[in-house]
């Protein structure tokens, strides 16, 4: 059955056959849409996407509130199934690693950004930068920032993070926000725009 | 152990890219949505939904979550 967004929200929130019906549609749309959406990742079978998806709906219908329809209600729907589905997902994969771990041993210290020979020019003007930047990364961003920064560097998800330092995605986003902020400034200040920093760092 | 090159290539990505206002991952995450039908149907993007191409530009895991709503959508818009 075809159904514009009232329709959807009708359905769902009725009692009945009609919102049987609909939820049996909307977990259908959103097994669809998951399956191909996660086709080329590993570790995702049938029951993990069943799981994933009942999750969703319960979750859907906690917010129906919340849908605002400045989308189509599938396309609003699919978005929630997928964040949860990755969240899940970046959790299995990292659960085992600790934050300590990924940032153990590694610092800012610049070394030569560039394996091939970028010419003596661009060397200096990479190394001039490197050496601003790692100042400020020691001396002006807290320590947290700078944990935060080197391990979402090397790859660790925010959700993780978040988990490691007792805090949640949206926190560990202004974290490092912050710590961005603060290089930006203070290597303008030293003279250099982003311009410079494209230009020096370009592949 | 010091940074990789793509480390510090992607840092020096990020630092360039930065804006004194961006929003978060859950203020993306509630314009997502018609951010992406508006770039699947090739609709322009107001200037609302800027800050949603700056986010994704930024964070990773949003990118990753808008790249498979992508395709997903793929199927459904057909």
């Amino acid at each position: 059955m075809c159904r514009n967004n009232d329709m959807w929200l009708m359905h769902l929130v009725s009692n009945g056959p009609d919102q049987q019906a609909a939820l049996a549609d909307l977990r259908a749309e959103l097994l669809h849409g998951l399956r191909r959406a996660l086709a080329t990742w590993a570790l995702v079978d049938e029951a993990f996407l069943e799981d994933v998806v009942q999750d969703a709906l319960v979750r859907i219908l906690g917010r129906l509130h919340q849908f605002e329809g400045r989308s189509r209600f599938l396309t609003w729907a699919t978005a929630i199934v997928i964040r949860i589905a990755m969240s899940e997902l970046r959790r299995r994969r990292w659960q085992d690693v600790s934050l300590d771990a990924v940032i153990e041993n590694v610092d800012f210290t610049p070394e030569r950004a560039s394996e091939d020979d970028p010419g003596p020019h661009t060397q200096w003007a990479q190394k001039a930068i490197l050496d601003a930047m790692h100042d400020v990364i020691q001396n002006q961003l807290t320590e947290k920032q700078r944990a935060v920064l080197l391990a979402e560097l090397k790859g660790m998800p925010q959700d993780e993070i978040a988990r490691h330092i007792g805090s949640n995605r949206n926190a560990v986003y202004k974290l490092t926000h912050d710590a961005r902020k603060r290089l930006k400034r203070s290597l303008e200040a030293a003279g250099y725009e982003a311009a410079d920093i494209h230009t020096a760092f370009a592949e | 152990m010091t940074l990789s090159k793509q480390e510090i290539s992607g840092l020096m990505r990020l630092i360039g890219l930065t804006k004194d206002d961006e929003i978060n991952c859950e203020q993306c995450f509630s314009l997502v949505a018609e951010f992406a039908e508006r770039q699947l149907t090739g609709r322009s993007i107001p200037e609302g939904l800027k800050a949603v191409e700056h986010h994704l530009a930024i964070c990773g895991e949003c990118r990753e979550e808008y790249e498979a709503l992508l395709r997903a959508l793929q199927d459904i818009e057909d």
